[in-house]
């Protein structure tokens, strides 16, 4: 079971769409679960052929559960037993503990050999996380088979979503140190080239404003990459990849975040491309578990509805998390002239284990001399 | 085309857009964001839209006047004029 975001440690398997016996690449959506954010296409990390599966169609299963048994190109006759300790890395009294108290296994660091995680690791991880929080009374079944459930009613899914997004938050302010800091970037180049670039392209074709945004972001990224990053364990992790998660609110209520890969090597039209079909599926609710595992920042926006400014909350385990307010029309100084000039008030949260208010304004310099340069982009 | 069939056909892509929206209740005197809870994304899906349906292209720079489904009839009817 992949992991499916800072606020889900678990989710239901809904159906299997590959069979035992079938060849796999990689890639390839051989599941769908069903979380309360979504019904995620979980998509395989290994190409071969399915041995066969290992959970039910209906069963509860925590992230980093074993779906199937997948053999690869070459390899042996693998047991059920080497291949889910090997893949996980996560000994089963640990998987087990670690469900338990409600800590994702990939967020924590292995102190066995060769990284495998321990029980005393999954309790540090917990106790790191809150120490006051008691143990328990029972344990949770690893696999608890269940009748299909029905599906759920907006108002059922909304509650459902907004006790995820409450966990996520409280974990996140309750962990990070968050610091925060406001710029705001003068818009005149970047919308009359977005104009202009508009009037030559067909209506399927046009970019929406907030895709310069997203690039200009994912660019600044290479300029101050330890943003672009997530806390696992006890340390941080740069990430090579630039995979930015993109806030999307959903009808009548709650939001997804789920990642545009590779961002800063999309083209504008390709990112807009990538934008427009991720904002369909998720309003779908139905969204990919390598765009739910994959963020490495998130860009949120609520300029939609003329909000000035937003202070993000960091989505755990990413350290950062860039906010943009609506485009408005200011009166600006600009070389010497007082003039009407579209400005966007700029937000950056990040984490203070990882980062510091000098390192972190930088990253706004870098996005706002992006952003004068949209042909660039 | 009528004004009516426009309408239908308006309605018809606000439909694919927000299907879960009961447009039966849409006011067509009022914005469509607010009553409908859409954004600029939803916009250019909607120009879109209506571009396949009604092979009518909407400039961005008419966006600022199309504000309600009055505005959108209005503004259709005048480039589909002699169609039917």
């Amino acid at each position: 079971m992949p992991t499916l975001g800072a606020d889900m440690s678990v989710g239901i398997l809904s159906s299997w769409l590959k069979k035992p016996g079938d060849t796999v690449q990689r890639g390839d959506i051989i599941a769908v679960v069903h979380t309360d954010k979504a019904d995620v296409e979980v998509e395989t990390f290994a190409s071969g052929v399915i041995e066969r599966m290992l959970v039910e169609p209906g069963s509860e299963v925590p992230v980093g559960t074993p779906l199937a048994v997948i053999r690869e190109s070459g390899e042996a006759e693998p047991t059920a037993a080497s291949e889910q300790e090997a893949r996980l890395m996560i000994s089963p009294s640990a998987r087990e503990l670690a469900h338990e108290l409600g800590v994702d296994p990939a967020e924590v660091r292995g102190s066995g050999p060769g990284g495998r995680i321990q029980r005393k690791d999954v309790e540090a991880a917990a106790a790191a996380r809150d120490p006051a929080r008691p143990p328990p009374s029972a344990p949770r079944p690893a696999v608890a088979p269940q009748a299909p459930a029905a599906a759920p009613s907006a108002d059922d899914r909304g509650a459902a979503m907004r006790r995820a997004i409450g966990a996520a938050m409280s974990r996140s302010k309750r962990e990070i140190p968050h610091f925060y800091l406001g710029h705001t970037i003068d818009l005149s180049r970047a919308m009359s080239w977005l104009t202009e670039s508009n009037v030559h392209r067909s209506v399927s074709e046009r970019l929406l404003h907030g895709v310069l945004l997203l690039k200009a972001v994912a660019l600044a990224l290479r300029v101050v990459p330890e943003l672009n990053a997530t806390w696992q364990g006890d340390e941080v992790v740069r990430h090579d990849d630039v995979n930015i998660g993109v806030a999307i609110a959903l009808r009548g209520g709650g939001l997804v975040a789920p990642a545009i890969r590779h961002t800063d090597e999309l083209s504008l039209d390709e990112l807009m491309h990538a934008f427009r079909d991720l904002v369909t599926r998720a309003r779908r609710y139905s969204l990919r578990s390598s765009e739910i595992s994959a963020p490495t920042i998130t860009v949120t926006s609520l300029g939609e509805r003329t909000v000035d400014t937003v202070f993000g909350v960091i989505f755990p385990p990413q350290v950062a998390i860039v906010g943009f307010g609506a485009v408005v029309e200011r009166l600006w100084v600009s070389d010497g002239q007082v003039l009407p000039c579209p400005v966007v008030s700029v937000s950056l949260s990040a984490d203070h284990r990882v980062t510091d208010g000098h390192r972190a304004s930088a990253f706004l310099v870098a996005l706002d001399r992006l952003l004068q340069e949209p042909e660039e982009l | 085309m009528t004004d009516d069939q426009i309408r239908e056909g308006v309605l018809r892509v606000l439909a694919g857009i927000v299907p879960g929206a009961d447009l039966t209740a849409l006011r067509p005197d009022l914005g469509l964001r607010d009553q409908l809870d859409i954004d600029s994304m939803d916009y250019l899906n909607l120009a879109i839209g209506i571009h396949e349906e009604l092979q009518v292209d909407i400039p961005e720079s008419a966006y600022d006047q199309l504000e309600t489904l009055d505005d959108f009839v209005r503004y259709l009817a005048e480039r589909t004029s002699g169609s039917t």
